[in-house]
């Protein structure tokens, strides 16, 4: 009596391709990455790649044509006192509109992670997620109607009895202006406004992981509410703040749509690389002041990467 | 127990004002539709009307880029899908070399600001001598399509049992019929979900779009160009009504397919 092989016969090239897999499981493996990884390889990196190769030539100030030879000259450009006002600019508005976000998102994070249940957390969820996902264009556009001189803030503060006090902030030096949508106080709610969502939900993660009885050991041994809030809640929460900072300030850092519809008219990076790669056709210059997010972004992530943030997102 | 039975009134009363400026100026996008005012931003509106969504269907001017952002929208999508449930494959069998440094990579396009990606493309174009065209545009969407597809993918894999795929392989069935009968469906509103909000994502985007569209207009980039100079404004808020439901119609039915389970989609963007 032969023994009988205890696997099927194979059936096709289906089976035999199968079997391969089963006694090679790499091969399937390289095979699933490679599609995904080519593209993001070849596209993606080879673009970024292309970025920092524009920014190393240079434009010759005669012809307007762009020098394909290696120089340092266009970072050189950057701290020309004008260029570096807009990167000070840029990088004290990211600051700022961070600060606004994190201020904003505590009570609704903490809320939503503490006090709401059932349907009231799904009600919190869906009133966060929804804005998130809304159109980014749709958003800022609600602002500038909002916004405008002749718009609802303007007749909210006179319907109050308020405008003097709407007039004494846009009379403020630099962060005011002739009305709030061509002002730095306009673009920064309006940044703040779009960047709310990625630092409510980390942020809410955060502070979700806190154990309850943490909270209720410290009111046990006497503590007020403002300082189990300053000795428990908040450090136990900054690694998902730091977490939200990384969106909102990355963000920030490359927006000029923003800025172009409501603000005064000084420059953000994001503008200044996309004006010299249009009209001014100063692509490398382009290409140096885009590098400068990325560079930002890299040591941000550093220090966050030491605070414990990733571990929140 | 004091800290955890009811909120107290000044965390209510912020947790509420923000959810309130979270949703209210998306309100007043909808009221600007209908106002009598055609020049200015004027509030109250002096009068409310309907002629603003038939003079935006008769303008010729629109349909065009509201077709090539469906256009560009849907192959991107279809592209992100087939790219981001591989990736998602692979990440979810093993560890691997690398498997950490290709998440980044995943991850980049979407957490560096797209006006990176933008000029980036921008400048690969230029270097390359690659004119622009609808493809330049769904190179760049594909690209940050495929980590939504691939954060969807990837958690519905992780909790798929092994044992049911090893119960069908035992059964008889080959890779790819256990694929085909297995897998995919139960992958399947995963996959929906995350598509689903890929479209949106894509359907939306203005930021890298500027950077590769070259003189083709999406329909973003034809409201980023009334926004800078305003024909008819009401005919603009219609357009945005139209941009706000393709989005928030996806994005909400994603959240319903993958409710309740451990990978609520839309919990990043």
């Amino acid at each position: 009596m032969g023994l009988r092989p205890v696997t099927l016969p194979e059936r096709g090239p289906g089976d035999r391709l199968t079997s391969l897999f089963w006694r090679r499981p790499n091969l399937l493996l390289v095979l699933l990455l490679a599609p995904p990884l080519l593209w993001l390889g070849v596209v993606y990196l080879g673009s970024l790649a292309a970025l920092l190769l524009q920014s190393f030539f240079s434009i010759d100030e005669f012809s307007g044509l762009v020098v394909h030879e290696f120089t340092l000259k266009t970072y050189l450009e950057l701290l020309r006192p004008s260029n570096f006002d807009i990167l000070l600019r840029t990088v004290g508005m990211a600051v700022a509109v961070t600060l606004g976000c994190a201020v904003i998102a505590f009570p609704i994070a903490h809320y939503a992670a503490r006090y709401a249940r059932g349907q009231w957390k799904a009600a919190f969820y869906l009133g966060v997620m929804l804005p998130l996902w809304s159109s980014y264009l749709v958003k800022v556009y609600a602002w500038k109607l909002i916004l405008s001189k002749e718009g609802i803030v303007t007749w909210a503060t006179d319907a109050a009895g308020a405008s003097a006090v709407l007039n004494a902030v846009l009379a403020l030096p630099v962060i005011g202006g002739n009305s709030l949508s061509t002002s730095y106080i306009g673009t920064w709610i309006v940044f703040v406004y779009v960047w709310l969502p990625y630092m409510i939900l980390p942020m809410q993660a955060a502070l979700e992981r806190v154990p309850a009885s943490m909270l209720e050991a410290s009111a046990d041994l006497g503590a007020t509410r403002a300082q189990t809030f300053r000795t428990v809640i908040l450090p136990l929460a900054l690694p998902g703040v730091i977490a939200g900072s990384i969106f909102t300030f990355s963000l920030t850092l490359g927006d000029y749509i923003i800025p172009q519809i409501i603000g005064s008219s000084r420059l953000f990076i994001g503008q200044a690389v996309y004006t010299l790669q249009g009209t001014a056709g100063n692509i490398p210059l382009a290409a140096a002041f885009a590098v400068v997010p990325i560079a930002v972004m890299l040591a941000y992530l550093a220090v966050a990467r030491r605070m414990g943030a990733f571990d929140a997102l | 127990m004091r800290s955890d039975s009811r909120a107290p009134l000044g965390l209510t009363l912020g947790a509420a004002a923000g959810l309130l400026f979270l949703h209210v100026p998306i309100l007043l996008i909808f009221l600007y539709a209908f106002t009598t005012e055609e020049r200015t931003y004027q509030f109250p509106p002096p009068g409310l009307t309907l002629k603003w969504f038939a003079v935006a269907w008769n303008r010729a001017d629109i349909w065009p880029p509201l077709y090539l952002s469906l256009q560009v929208a849907a192959i991107s999508t279809a592209l992100a899908l087939v790219l981001g449930t591989l990736v998602a494959a692979a990440m979810s069998r093993a560890k691997f070399f690398g498997r950490d440094r290709i998440s980044l990579l995943i991850l980049l396009p979407i957490a560096l600001p797209g006006i990176i990606t933008g000029m980036s493309l921008r400048s690969a174009f230029d270097v390359m001598g690659i004119p622009f065209s609808t493809w330049t545009i769904v190179l760049g969407h594909a690209t940050f399509c495929i980590v939504i597809v691939f954060n969807n993918a990837v958690a519905r894999f992780r909790r798929l049992s092994g044992s049911i795929v090893e119960a069908s392989l035992d059964l008889g069935a080959n890779g790819f019929q256990t694929f085909r009968h297995v897998i995919l469906p139960n992958l399947g509103s995963a996959l929906l979900a995350g598509g689903m909000l890929a479209f949106a994502l894509s359907f939306d985007e203005v930021i890298v779009t500027t950077f590769t569209a070259g003189q083709q207009s999406t329909l973003p980039i034809w409201m980023l160009n009334e926004l800078v100079r305003p024909r008819q404004r009401p005919v603009t808020n219609v357009v945005a009504i139209v941009v706000f439901v393709t989005t928030f119609v996806p994005v909400l039915a994603a959240y319903y397919l993958t409710r309740g389970g451990s990978e609520t989609a839309g919990g990043g963007k």
